[in-house]
């Protein structure tokens, strides 16, 4: 009961110092988990997003650049393949399903892919879920000039089903390029937290048509996505496509190579931890400075406490939990901070990519780093209790008569 | 129950070059068990670091302070506090009222240094016998001077001690208030059976006890340069 006495009424006689102090730690908590889960979970997020798809084929260029394109629909295609190239490795016995893509019109900044109806009535974008369209609305159909949105490009550009549009040419919407053709909206996607919510998807034909593209490549596709029957055949075409063939490139897994890309990028990781480590450094710093700081006017209060027979090692105990006491109400708070920061760089990300992090998810971190902010302000607070423990108790009460 | 025998205290001095001034030299002293004792000294005669030697909150030079059976002077610091917490109270000139507390804390912050558990009846119970029952989550600011010195004796008896020291309790108050809290100190020490031990320099204050001492005869430090 004492200690909770002394560490509860020292908290509120320093309460600005303690708010203070434990903003700075709240925020060097926060910063140190958001660090931390935003590498876990955009790691786990971009590897794991392969929207149902084993390997991705495509011209010859880096399998990188072809994932990126034909799954996340971020950079440029490395170039097209041709509807023979397709129709190969359509009718390939390794492979389970084939869906072409091919892209290179945008709506105001959004991608727009033409592709085939089975992506959305045959494949399941992941274990399990297939796309599904909200009600009122259906897929696109065969060559006719629709589009099927997705929710997040539907909610940014304001399109309802009914609505049309005019595309642009090229990835980069550029005001001067809209094509003639006129699209209606016949559906919006549900969302699937995949990069597809970004996508106004049209008929392939659609792509290929488009007045103001080369009539030479209207049959040419940007890529095909392949689900296989088997983890071999990836080997197996592998070995036929990137050693033994110079034309194409087969990208797989797509997994592993999303995951090379993290590799490529870990300094970054580095830096942002060393930055997070450097404000906990900072924090636990205040601390002792602050608990420092408030020991000169506590100095009477100890030697009282010394009188009334306090020992020294209750001073220490005291004075090192009311600086551990600090740190936990700064980790808590960090919580705040941490729900706050990854739910804005969450919107970030799923804004530019539409891959979605889950804001929810565990992590050793979220308990590694309170914990050890808590014990590093009770180290913070060693060196004012030890101060503490030498108050000279009859010189600081009473002048010697 | 206090027996004094040979007490010894220098601190260095910065009149003496840093050397150490000779400031308790007590041949010997005794206090029985319940007695009421008056100490007289003027200021800068020691008597204050007398009473520290006994309350063990300095360590002595040399001697005994044999109290309830034990060396004080032998013991350490730890062993010190333990039995100050546990059998002491200590009333000082200027209260020294732990101001972030309210009253009722004070007294209780008393009574749980020893290892004893605070007991809230007790506490209550010395504060309105000491006047103060209606005062209990006051903060010491909020009170009158002598409503604090009311609250330092509370808090003093809070470890039912078998010797309360008081060191110019009614120093800082005036006359009237002087009387009051001594007879208060007086009649609270006598019920809890403790004894006391009190110093002043009031021939008021000490004409109230029986038995009064002049701290000067008592102590008898060595001469500046002979210590």
């Amino acid at each position: 009961m004492t200690l909770p006495l002394i560490l509860y009424r020292s908290l509120r006689q320093h309460a600005l110092s303690t708010l203070v102090t434990a903003g700075s730690i709240a925020l060097a908590v926060g910063l140190l988990m958001v660090v931390w889960m935003v590498k876990a979970q955009s790691q786990r997020a971009f590897v794991e997003t392969s929207t149902g798809f084993d390997a991705v084929l495509g011209a010859r260029g880096s399998r990188l650049q072809l994932v990126l394109n034909a799954i996340f629909h971020l950079e440029a295609s490395p170039g097209n393949i041709s509807a023979a190239d397709f129709e190969q490795i359509r009718r390939h016995p390794a492979v389970k399903a084939a869906i072409p893509l091919a892209v290179g019109d945008n709506y105001r900044g959004y991608r727009i892919v033409g592709t085939q109806e089975e992506l959305f009535t045959k494949v399941e974008y992941a274990r399990g879920r297939r796309y599904v369209v909200q009600p009122g609305g259906r897929v696109f159909a065969g060559a006719a000039h629709e589009a099927l949105v997705g929710s997040f490009a539907a909610e940014r550009l304001g399109l309802r089903v009914g609505d049309t549009f005019q595309p642009y040419h090229g990835l980069i919407f550029d005001p001067k390029s809209q094509h003639e053709e006129v699209y209606t909206v016949v559906g919006i996607l549900e969302p699937t937290n995949t990069p597809a919510d970004r996508v106004l998807w049209i008929p392939l034909a659609g792509i290929q048509n488009m007045k103001g593209h080369d009539p030479k490549f209207a049959t040419d596709l940007s890529a095909v996505l392949l689900q296989l029957r088997t983890p071999q055949a990836g080997f197996m075409l592998d070995m036929m496509y990137n050693r033994q063939g110079n034309r194409l490139t087969f990208a797989y897994p797509v997994g592993a190579i999303v995951a090379n890309l993290f590799g490529k990028i870990g300094w970054f990781d580095r830096v942002l931890a060393l930055v997070a480590y450097l404000v906990a450094f900072v924090a636990a710093g205040s601390v002792l400075a602050s608990i420092y700081a408030s020991m000169s006017a506590r100095r009477r209060d100890l030697a009282i406490f010394r009188a009334l027979g306090a020992r020294r090692h209750t001073l220490f105990t005291a004075v090192v939990a009311e600086a551990a006491v600090i740190g936990a109400l700064g980790a808590a708070a960090g919580f705040v901070v941490y729900g706050a920061l990854l739910m804005g760089v969450a919107r970030i990300i799923r804004a530019q990519t539409g891959v979605a992090l889950d804001v929810f998810a565990g992590h050793p971190v979220l308990w590694i780093a309170p914990v050890a902010m808590v014990a590093l302000c009770a180290l913070g607070g060693v060196i004012p209790a030890i101060k503490a423990y030498r108050v000279p108790v009859a010189e600081t009460l009473a002048p010697t008569s | 129950m206090l027996t004094i025998t040979d007490l010894r205290k220098s601190f260095p001095s910065p009149e003496a070059g840093g050397r150490p001034v000779e400031i308790v030299r007590v041949a010997r002293f005794e206090l029985a068990a319940g007695q009421q004792f008056g100490l007289r000294g003027e200021s800068g005669s020691g008597k204050t670091t007398f009473l520290h030697l006994i309350a063990g909150l300095l360590a002595a030079d040399a001697g005994r302070i044999d109290f309830d059976g034990v060396d004080v002077a032998a013991l350490g610091e730890a062993a010190r506090d333990r039995l100050r917490a546990e059998r002491m109270g200590y009333i000082f000139q200027t209260f020294n009222l732990l101001q972030g507390y309210t009253v009722l804390e004070n007294v209780l912050l008393g009574m749980s240094f020893g290892g004893g558990r605070m007991d809230r009846d007790h506490a209550r119970a010395l504060l309105e016998r000491v006047g103060l029952g209606t005062r209990l989550h006051h903060f010491p600011r909020q009170l009158s001077t002598g409503q604090q010195q009311r609250v330092a004796v509370a808090r003093a008896l809070a470890n039912r001690p078998r010797l309360v020291l008081a060191d110019e309790p009614t120093g800082n108050l005036d006359r009237r208030r002087g009387q009051e809290a001594l007879a208060l100190i007086r009649e609270a020490c006598a019920e809890a059976g403790a004894a006391l031990l009190l110093v002043s320099h009031d021939p008021e204050v000490l004409g109230q006890f029986s038995a009064v001492r002049d701290f000067a005869e008592l102590n008898r430090p060595a001469a500046p340069g002979a210590a």
